[in-house]
């Protein structure tokens, strides 16, 4: 008889897993995956809209052609999962039962958590470019934004591309320099963090390219206000940081269905689960990849490409009714884009903080780690295609391993502790 | 990383004092550290979010944000600020013994 599989949420994670487990399965597997529309956006896209360098309408396709004919894409969305009995219950009354659930719903945007930033001024002078809508409207205001202080804020962690930001930061020096309106617009970094890198090494390789920038850094920041009409963002303690312009990174959750099905989620509706195996701590047969779970590592889209060999590896174990495999080591890399045709490339895992070297290969690179390079944004640029290509399909990309390689870096040069 | 002596008891902290092995942390050190960052006296409530703290990063792997502590801590987030001074993500993580709460980079 074939397993029944409900993978929900059809983004980057839950694309990846349906076409691997429809790879290993075919017939022998009936894998519905579920999702509220049609519409896949590539997301590391998002940073390049509001500076015009990406059309809105190339980075979105969709989400049913991005899947293996085997696997079946209903739209709906989901009211809460049984875990006890092994069903989804969808908004709509109907129910999907399940042998495995993989939950990868990634995380949701709660502007509306924080007081008044959704309130007098938003896409006026208070923006944001984590979705679509909100990138495009960005984009409108950048373009008309030639003196002031601009402010990009990073309300408190997790978020999704925890580098974004500072990517946003750098693409903006660099568009305001373009224009040649740079001297009269003070960019600042507010972050709720004690530093722009947090990490030893990378605040000793890194830590002048803000200055060299001449991006002021506000630290330890976490907003509790967003005063749209006075201009001003206000700290939980009572500090103020004004703008003329916003750029705010809004508090992240999991999925709203997460918070009203029992014990599967944290206080925040992110998934609790096992960061190595990816099994739920709320039942054996549910798991979870990507943004959705409570990995202690950073959203990415890589991670949830280096998870699903584990995944799907885990899901066949369990069940053949074989002991699971413990072999994600949290692994992720991230291009972190610093203008004029420049990025950096950090690799790193659960354990092992991000450190100079080369990658994929530790002898031959071609990418340096840690270094500004003109060869890691062509990297990054290039990455587009491997995306629809590569890690939606669910392959893995030759020369690039699931797990994170040590070979060449410097482990020494870096005190560890564990890092969340 | 360099060792320090903290109620009797040589420890291994980082460069900011934090601990490197959150198994060698005790009350006594909790204690200790406070004193040094300027909380005097650890109350019944400093214990709540120092030990809600310590039990999720023992749980999880990672440092709960302030967020999640005023969420789930039962002390809200106007409180945690009268506790903690200045960051009380970052001071109850030193108190309780974890490692500092990080971003990625």
């Amino acid at each position: 008889m074939a397993h029944h599989i409900v993978i929900l949420g059809c983004g980057t994670a839950g694309t990846l897993t349906a076409n691997r487990l429809d790879r290993l399965y075919g017939d022998a597997a009936e894998i519905v995956v579920v999702d509220r529309d049609d519409r896949h956006i590539y997301q590391p896209g998002l940073l390049f809209v509001p500076f015009g360098t990406e059309e809105s309408a190339s980075i979105v396709r969709s989400r049913r052609s991005q899947l293996r004919a085997g696997v079946d894409l209903q739209t709906g969305s989901v009211d809460h999962v049984q875990s006890g009995s092994s069903e989804v219950q969808l908004a709509d009354g109907s129910t999907l039962p399940y042998d495995v659930l993989v939950i990868a719903t990634g995380a949701s945007l709660l502007p509306s958590e924080t007081e008044g930033l959704t309130g007098p001024g938003w896409r006026e002078k208070v923006f944001s470019f984590y979705s679509l809508g909100e990138a495009v409207a960005l984009r409108e205001a950048l373009r008309g934004f030639d003196r002031g202080r601009l402010v990009v804020n990073v309300c408190d962690m997790p978020i999704k591309c925890p580098v974004a930001p500072l990517e946003f930061s750098f693409l903006t020096d660099w568009h305001l320099r373009e224009r040649g309106v740079r001297e009269q617009v003070q960019i600042t970094y507010v972050t709720s963090l004690d530093g722009a890198f947090t990490k030893a090494t990378c605040n000793r390789e890194l830590s002048g390219l803000l200055a060299d920038k001449q991006i002021e850094l506000v630290t330890e920041f976490n907003t509790g206000q967003v005063d749209g009409d006075g201009g001003r963002l206000i700290s939980f303690d009572g500090r103020e940081v004004d703008f003329d312009l916003a750029v705010i990174v809004p508090l992240h959750g999991g999925s709203p269905f997460v918070l009203q099905s029992g014990d599967l989620g944290d206080e925040l509706g992110f998934v609790r689960t096992d960061p190595h195996t990816l099994q739920s701590h709320a039942a054996p047969n549910v798991f979870a990849i990507g943004d959705a779970a409570d990995f202690p590592t950073s959203k990415a889209g890589s991670a949830a490409h280096f998870q699903g060999e584990t995944l799907v590896e885990n899901i066949r174990r369990f069940l053949d009714g074989e002991e699971l495999e413990a072999s994600y080591d949290g692994h992720v890399n991230c291009f972190i884009e610093t203008g004029f045709h420049k990025a950096l490339l950090i690799d790193f895992n659960y354990e092992t903080e991000p450190l100079p070297g080369l990658y994929p290969d530790h002898r031959i690179g071609p990418l340096p780690l840690l270094r500004e390079s003109r060869r890691n944004h062509l990297a990054k640029l290039a990455f587009q295609s491997l995306y629809w290509h590569m890690l939606l399909p669910g392959r893995n990309i030759p020369g690039v391993r699931s797990q994170m390689s040590t070979a060449g870096k410097q482990l020494a040069a870096a005190p560890l502790g564990a890092s969340a | 990383m360099s060792a320090v002596t903290y109620a009797g008891t040589t420890i291994d902290v980082d460069a900011e004092g934090f601990l490197t092995h959150p198994e060698e942390w005790n009350e006594q050190i909790a204690a200790e550290i406070a004193r040094q960052a300027g909380v005097e006296e650890l109350t019944q409530r400093h214990w709540q979010v120092v030990n809600f703290m310590r039990n999720r990063y023992l749980e999880t792997g990672s440092a709960p944000s302030i967020r999640t502590l005023g969420k789930a801590s039962g002390v809200p987030i106007k409180e945690l600020y009268e506790l903690f001074p200045k960051g009380p993500a970052k001071l109850a993580a030193k108190i309780g013994g974890i490692p500092k709460p990080r971003g990625c980079i």
